[in-house]
Parts: structure tokens; sequence; C-alpha cells
């Protein structure tokens, strides 16, 4: 069978970066820095050059473009029928939009970790790992059926567990893996449960076949659109750090920056959003699911954003805020604000991306400094990485002009008479800015403004790899708002036409989410005020000290999320291990070894070693002997 | 001599009464050696249970055994044990039930009371099985002589005979080897035979 | 020569059967087994001669007379035994031959 080239190259997409991982791993320590960058950037670049061609041909020839590699294995329905489950990719306007996010920004991130991570002994390992994730997750996204989506997304769990636990000979690193590796499972298993149910109800796993028997079979309301869209939710929660499932997410930064930056900003954690833009025929059937979705969303949002105000690591922060923005990502799905959402998406990955990564930079700088309080005055000893940040920083809270203001506007704009969101979620929205904002200002005081709270001078990379992937991620976030009517046509045909009706809504909504912004900023600026002053130089000024009260404690762990599953989960679990510390099923079988081992105590008495009693054994057999001769012969004469 | 057919005790002619007379002796003289402290006296009353038991040989018409109990049993492998011990200094004063305790205590028991049930025990069910017993016969009073005997053993038992022969070789050869003393064997002796 | 029943005689051998194996499992001193072991072996000698008595043929005496060998083989290397354990014991506690113990 002969495909076209167009489909070769939708086909080969995934496979450079599988290609170079393979290499990367057999060849391992062999290759040396030059030679692995190239192996694993090269890979990048001829994916992102790909998907490029690819959704080129997309807007030219055809919306939606499918390749079929091979029949990977059936399953039988009841009554002779089978579907068959295949490897084949599946491309249209949401998968276009996937695969340039995580082809693209996947590449500067590539660019920057293989000049960041240089020096690391390991960098060949590094980058391997890094090439296999852009393998599951393209597969994740580019999955014609939901087996085949479940790969890329166990397969992303699996990279995120390494990377996360790269450094491993620190335990803490490990440690941190392990939990996110759990957390994100306790979803995956909502999310196959959610398959089972799905298979056994439509015998379908084909996603566009399957958002078309939905419709035909199931009315809006139902029940088993209801439990399925639930498991699902559960599944995204998982992945993309949402409430309850959330916790894992700040302490994965104790992975390296670029992995914070692809992973955890901009392509894994997204993967939950993904999976519901994608089963949005399955959504569109169960409107509470779409309500709680709103709602874990708005709360998420609010929840992040305020232990974002508390922290004191710059990782943390931007992982809280990462956190924070997806909920928004979430609450515009909830509302029914498809492409909104995904259009969100894409700007956060750039915008993210390019925090980390500057946050990586200044971390690097400051000889591996991450706390805060220990930053300072960075404003006029690192300009470039201070502009970076800024236009990071700018782009998150969504000032206009930048693409983070559209893409939040979009979201916000749609909130006020949405069927499953309502004002309330509009509110929140707003609360959930003006908290992205005063958190942003925060951080930027600190790290930036008043005077240095460090000992050693900075020394900024002159690495031009470095410099030039932050610039890109600069200019495609504040040129990022270009993209919007693309994203517009490109989706229109993903998503069904939202149609809301926008004459009730109060005409201050749109002027007041513009100004939400600028109030954080005045807020910010004479509230954190102590933060921006240069007479504060006496490094020891209380101010700068560390000192929180509990509230602020609270906060800075996460309100509390940690403690409440240590009690709730762990602790049980923890009592229940220990009580079968002896692991009561190995007991049982054990207890043929025991009895056995009681009857040869029994009968080593009778080997003692001791001639006479050797004797007396004997005497006592005849004894039992005669006994037994003379019993019979009794009985034998009395019948 | 005619005691045998006038002067019953008891219903019992006068052989028949040495005859159990003899067969008391043994028992009780067996029962001293088993009980005995002091291992040369023990020798003899086994000596003395063993003559006894002679006597009741020729009194069942075994003539020949009897003698053959009294020089070789008692006079030759009795004495063999006598010189033994004498010369190699195995005779000290053993005592079993000392230091004695009276009562049901473990030691006791493990000691000499379960051994000397479960003898109990064998012996009762042996009389039980002799009693019940189908044959009912009783001793005759043919004299085997010493010629039968032998005729038997030339022609029959020869095999027996030679096998026996063999046992006693071995007897031989082995109480010689193990009862050597230390350093005697030839090559740790100079021509004069004294070890070096 | 007299009417004495055979299961007396039985009887009789038995009792020395029985007493000499009682003092093979009660005594210690391994002097005292091997004179109890003589006792036993003097009743089933007892035992043959009266059951060749009844049958009135010489094979209990022949039986008795290969016994008789055997006693005085055993005692024999029972005695060389008994000389090294004294050796190298410096006692003829038999229960200090354990070492098969187990």
């Amino acid at each position: 069978m002969f495909l076209s080239t167009t489909e070769i190259t939708l086909a080969l997409l995934p496979v450079y970066p599988l290609i170079s991982f393979l290499l990367l791993i057999s060849l391992g320590e062999r290759l040396s820095w030059r030679a692995a960058s190239i192996v694993s950037v090269g890979a990048m670049a001829l994916s992102a050059i790909s998907s490029f061609v690819v959704i080129n041909q997309l807007s030219i020839v055809s919306p939606i473009l499918t390749v079929y590699l091979w029949n990977w294995f059936e399953l039988n329905l009841a009554g002779n029928a089978s579907t068959q489950i295949n490897i084949s990719f599946y491309l249209d306007g949401l998968a276009a939009v996937m695969i340039s996010v995580v082809t693209g920004v996947g590449l500067l991130i590539h660019v920057f970790a293989a000049a960041y991570m240089k020096s690391d002994e390991n960098f060949t390992r590094f980058m391997a790992y890094m090439n296999l994730f852009i393998v599951a997750m393209l597969l994740l996204v580019l999955a014609d059926n939901l087996v085949l989506l479940y790969l890329g997304w166990e397969g992303v769990g699996l990279c995120s567990f390494l990377l996360i636990g790269f450094w491993y000979k620190e335990k803490a690193n490990v440690l941190a893996a392990r939990k996110a590796f759990i957390m994100t499972r306790v979803g995956d298993t909502a999310l196959a449960i959610g398959l089972f149910i799905l298979f056994k109800e439509l015998g379908q796993l084909n996603i566009h076949n399957l958002t078309e028997t939905a419709n035909t079979i199931w009315q809006v309301g139902d029940e088993a659109p209801y439990w399925i869209a639930l498991l699902l939710l559960g599944g995204a929660v998982g992945k993309s750090a949402q409430l309850p499932l959330q916790t894992w997410l700040p302490d994965a930064m104790a992975g390296p920056t670029p992995v914070s930056a692809l992973i955890h900003a901009a392509t894994m954690v997204t993967a939950g959003v993904y999976l519901i833009a994608r089963m949005h025929g399955v959504f569109l059937l169960a409107p509470e699911v779409m309500n709680y979705v709103a709602w874990l969303g708005a709360i998420t949002l609010l929840l992040a954003g305020v232990a974002a105000l508390a922290q004191n690591d710059i990782k943390r922060v931007l992982a809280y805020s990462t956190m924070s923005q997806i909920g928004y990502m979430m609450l515009s799905l909830g509302a029914g604000a498809f492409s909104a959402g995904v259009f969100h998406l894409m700007t956060h990955a750039f915008f993210k991306a390019l925090l980390f990564l500057t946050a990586g930079s200044i971390i690097l700088a400051l000889h591996h400094q991450k706390n805060l309080f220990k930053m300072g005055g960075l404003l006029k000893r690192l300009p470039f990485e201070t502009a970076m940040f800024t236009i990071g920083l700018l782009c998150l809270i969504a000032l206009p002009g930048s693409s983070g203001f559209y893409s939040k506007e979009a979201i916000i704009a749609q909130l006020w008479s949405s069927n499953t969101a309502g004002p309330i979620f509009w509110y929140c929205a707003i609360l959930g800015a003006f908290l992205t904002s005063v958190y942003s200002c925060r951080l930027f005081f600190l790290a930036f403004m008043g005077e240095k709270r460090f000992q050693d001078e900075p020394r900024s990379s002159s690495s031009k790899l470095l410099n030039t992937s932050l610039v890109a991620l600069a200019v495609l976030s504040l040129a990022g708002g270009v993209f919007a009517s693309t994203l517009e046509v490109a989706l229109l045909d993903v998503f069904p036409r939202y149609h809301s009706s926008l004459l009730n809504e109060p005409q201050w909504l749109h002027s007041a989410a513009i100004a939400t912004p600028f109030v954080g900023i005045i807020f910010s600026w004479f509230y954190f005020a102590k933060y921006r002053h240069s007479t504060s130089c006496d490094a020891e000024h209380s101010v700068f000290q560390d000192k929180p009260n509990s509230v602020v404690l609270f906060c800075r762990r996460g309100l509390g999320f940690d403690q409440l599953y240590d009690v709730l989960f762990i602790k049980p679990y923890c009592y229940v291990a220990k009580l079968n510390r002896n692991d009561i099923f190995d007991q049982l079988l054990m207890l043929c070894a025991w009895y056995v081992s009681i009857c040869h105590d029994v009968f080593k008495c009778s080997q003692n070693g001791k001639l006479r009693w050797y004797a007396a054994a004997i005497g006592l057999a005849v004894v039992l002997l005669l006994l037994s001769m003379g019993l019979q012969h009794l009985s034998l004469e009395a019948s | 001599m005619n005691i045998a057919t006038d002067g019953l005790i008891m219903g019992l002619n006068a052989l028949q009464l040495m005859f159990y007379f003899a067969a008391i002796l043994a028992i009780v003289a067996s029962v001293k050696v088993v009980t005995g402290k002091n291992t040369v006296h023990a020798l003899l009353y086994l000596v003395v249970s063993l003559l006894a038991v002679a006597v009741c040989f020729y009194l069942m018409g075994a003539p020949f055994a009897a003698g053959l109990e009294v020089i070789v049993y008692a006079g030759a492998i009795l004495v063999l044990f006598v010189f033994a011990i004498m010369m190699f200094g195995l005779g000290q004063d053993e005592t079993l039930n000392s230091p004695v305790s009276r009562g049901f205590t473990l030691s006791n028991i493990s000691l000499w009371m379960g051994p000397s049930l479960i003898a109990l025990l064998l012996l009762v069910e042996l009389i039980f099985a002799i009693d019940n017993a189908a044959i009912q016969e009783k001793l005759t009073a043919n004299v085997i002589h010493a010629k039968q005997v032998g005729i038997l053993l030339y022609g029959p038992y020869l095999l027996a005979v030679e096998i026996a022969s063999f046992l006693l070789l071995a007897g031989l050869i082995a109480g010689y080897h193990l009862a050597k003393p230390d350093g005697a064997s030839v090559a740790n002796q100079n021509e004069t035979g004294e070890p070096l | 020569m007299s009417a004495i029943p055979l299961s007396h005689v039985l009887i009789l051998a038995s009792i020395l059967f029985t007493i000499g194996f009682a003092g093979v499992i009660v005594r210690k001193n391994t002097l005292f087994i091997l004179m109890s072991l003589e006792v036993m072996l003097n009743a089933v000698g007892v035992a043959f001669i009266g059951a060749g008595s009844v049958w009135q043929q010489a094979d209990g005496q022949v039986m008795f007379i290969l016994v008789l060998t055997l006693a005085a083989a055993e005692v024999a290397v029972g005695l060389a035994l008994l000389i090294q354990m004294q050796k190298r014991f410096k006692s003829l506690d038999i229960d200090l031959l354990s070492k098969l113990k187990g």
C-alpha cells in the first residue's frame, strides 16, 4: 500500500525522536556532547519541520489527515463482531495545534537544554529521555484511538518520572518523582476504567467513530456519558495537576529546569486539557460534568494563586502559576469554550517555557541559588535575563498586546453566559487574574529589584544557544496573538460552533476584565513596596528575613493538601502495610513449611544418639507388634 | 534310685521340683546381675545364673548342652569378662540408681521407670502368647545325647559350623586389633619388639 | 524326663529375656549392658533347648551351640570396644557415645 508524501511525513513525525532516543540510549557514554546534542536537537528539528509541513498540507488539501500504519490488535465483542485497534494517526485542527506546540516549543527547549546540561555527566541519558518524552507526547496527540492515546499517556508519565528523578542520587528527587508517578497513576486508573466503560457501551475506541456513535445513542444528560466523562475527568485531573491530584507538581520542580519547562509547563500537564478537548463529544453529553470541570478549574485557579503568593522558591512560584493557568484552561473547557482553552494552552506554552528557562538561567548564574529571598538587584546585573523574564511575566499577567492577553480575554469573555458556567466563574476568573498579577509582581520585585542579597557575583551565561532559544520564545510570547485567527479557523471544524447569547451580559464585563491586571500591578506596587526599595540594602534587614507566620507557611505548603493526603491515605495505608509486615499470604504458604518443621522437631527427639533409647525403641516396637497380633488373634477367635 | 517315682511333693517329683528351684535361682541371679552395683559381684551372679540354667538343661534331657553351658559359657566367656575387667581396670563401681530419688520425677521415668514398664509389657504379652499357644506339649523323659548332636552337626549343619568358625575368626582378629595398646604396631617397634 | 510343660520352659525363657532386656535399656555402664546381653542370649538358648526336647530332636542343641559361638565372638569384640572406650573417654558411660544425634 502506498502512502502519499504527506502521509509519510505525518507517520515519520514521532519516528525521528524515537530513533534519536534509541541511538542515545545504546551509544550512551561514548558520544561526545556535540554528537549527542546534534542527534537529539536534530531529531527535534526534523520533527518540527515535518509538523509544519504537515500542518501546511492540512490547510491546503483537506481539513483532516489520517495515516494508517498497522493493526495493533483486535478486540472481540459479543456476537462475532470485533473492533480493530490500529496504530494510525489522525491530524485535525486540534492535533495540529498540539503538535506545533509540542515540536516547536520542544525544539527550543531542547536547544536550551543542550546548552544548560552541557556540564552534566549524564547528558546523553538526559537528552534521550527528553526525546522519548516527545515521542510519547506525539503519540498521545496524534492518536486515532483511545488505546494509542493511553499508550502515549503512560509514556509521558514514565518520562516524567525518569526526568524528575534524573539526578537520582539525591533521595529527595527520587521521592518527588515517585510522588508524581503515583498521583498521576491514580488519574490513569480512572482513565482506564473510563475507557473500559466506553468500550463496553459503544464497542468502539476509535475517537472519531466514538463521537458519532455517542451522539446517536445517548441523549444529553444520560447516565452513561456522565460516568464516562467523570472518569475521563479523573484522568485529566491527575495529569494536569488540578484539584484533587495537584500536590505533585510543586515537588516535581526537583528535576532540571528544562524538564520543568518542557513537561510541567508546556506539554505533559496540558495532556489533560487535550484529553477533554478531544473527547468533547462525550463531555457535551454530560453537562453536569462540564460544570464540575469548570468548578475544578476555578478552585484550582484560586488555590494555586494563593499558594504562589507565599512561596520563596522561584521555581515553585512558577509551578503554582502553571497550576493556576491550567485551571484557566479547565475553566474554559468546562464553560464550553473549547477553542479559547486550546488557544490559551498554546500561548501558555510559550510564555511559561520562557519563564522557566529564564529562571533556569538565573539559577545557574547565581550558582544554583533558588531562594527568592536571597536574590535581588538582578535588574542591573543580569539585564538580558531580566528582560526575558519581564516579557514572560507580561504575558502571564495578560497585559494588552501580549499573547496571553488575547487568550485569557477569550476565555473570560465566554464565561458569563455559558450554559455550564456562569457569573460566579467570571468573578473567580477575575480574582484569579488579580492574584496572578499580584504574585507575578511580588516575584519580580523580590528577584530583580532592590539591592542584591547574594554573595557571589552572578555569571551571566554567554552561551549563544541559551540566549537564542530564550529570544525565540520571547518573540513567540509577544507575537503569539497573531495566531488567534489561524487557530480560530483551524479549530472551526473540530469543535461545535458555540453560540452564546451575549445580549444578557452587562456592559462593563469586558472593560473590567482588561483593567484587572493593571489593578493588580498598582496594588502590588504599594503592597510590596518594601521589596522594591533600594534603601533596604542590608541583607540582614528584617523584611527579607524569611520568617513566615503560620498562615504564610500554610499557603507555602500548598494549603495543607499534602498533610491532608498524608492523614487520609498515606498513614492508614502505611499502618495496614505495617500490620501485614509478614505478608499474610506468604505466611499461609509458609504454614506448610512450618508444619513440616514442627514435625521434624518432634521426631528429632527420637534421634538423640543414645543407644539405650534406640534399644528401647526396638522393644517398644516389638511390644506394639505383639499387641496388634494378639488383638488380631483374639478377634479371630471371637468371630 | 527311684526318687522320681515316689515322694511326690505338690504333685511333683523331686526332679521337677529341682527344675523349678533352679529356674527361680536363675531368675533371681539375673535380677541381681541387672541391678548390681559392683561389677565383679554382678559377674559372679551371672555365673550363678548360668550354672542354674545348666541344671535346667540337664533336667530337660540335654546333658551335652548343660556341659557346654558350664564349660564354654560360664567357664570361658565369663572368665574372659573377668580377665578383661581385671586387666584393663574397667570395673569401677557404677551405680545406676544413685542418687536414689523416690517418686515420679522426669529423670526417674526416663531412667528406670519407663524402660521397666516396656520390659514388663513385653513380658506380659509374651506370657499371654505362650499361654494361648495351641501347643501344650510336655517335655518327655528321653535324653538327647551328644552323639546325636554330633551327627547332626557334621551332617546337615556342616555349613553352619564352618560359618561359625568364620565368625570366631573375625571376632578374634577384631578383638586383637581393637584391644591393641597405642604404639604397638610393627612400625613403632625396634628389633626386639619394644615400642619406640 | 518329667512332665514339665513346654509353656513353663518358655515362660522361664521369656522372664530371663525381659530381665536382660530391662538391663540393657536401664543400665548406663556399658559393661552391664554387655552382661545383660549375655542374659538375653542365655534365655534364647533355654527356649531352643526346651523346644528341641519337646520334639525329641537334636536341632535345639545345635542351635544352642551356634548361639554360644555367637556370644563368644560378640563378647570378644565387645570387650575390645570397651577397652577402646575406656581409653578415649575415661569412663564407660554409654550416653557419651551420642555423636550420631540429631
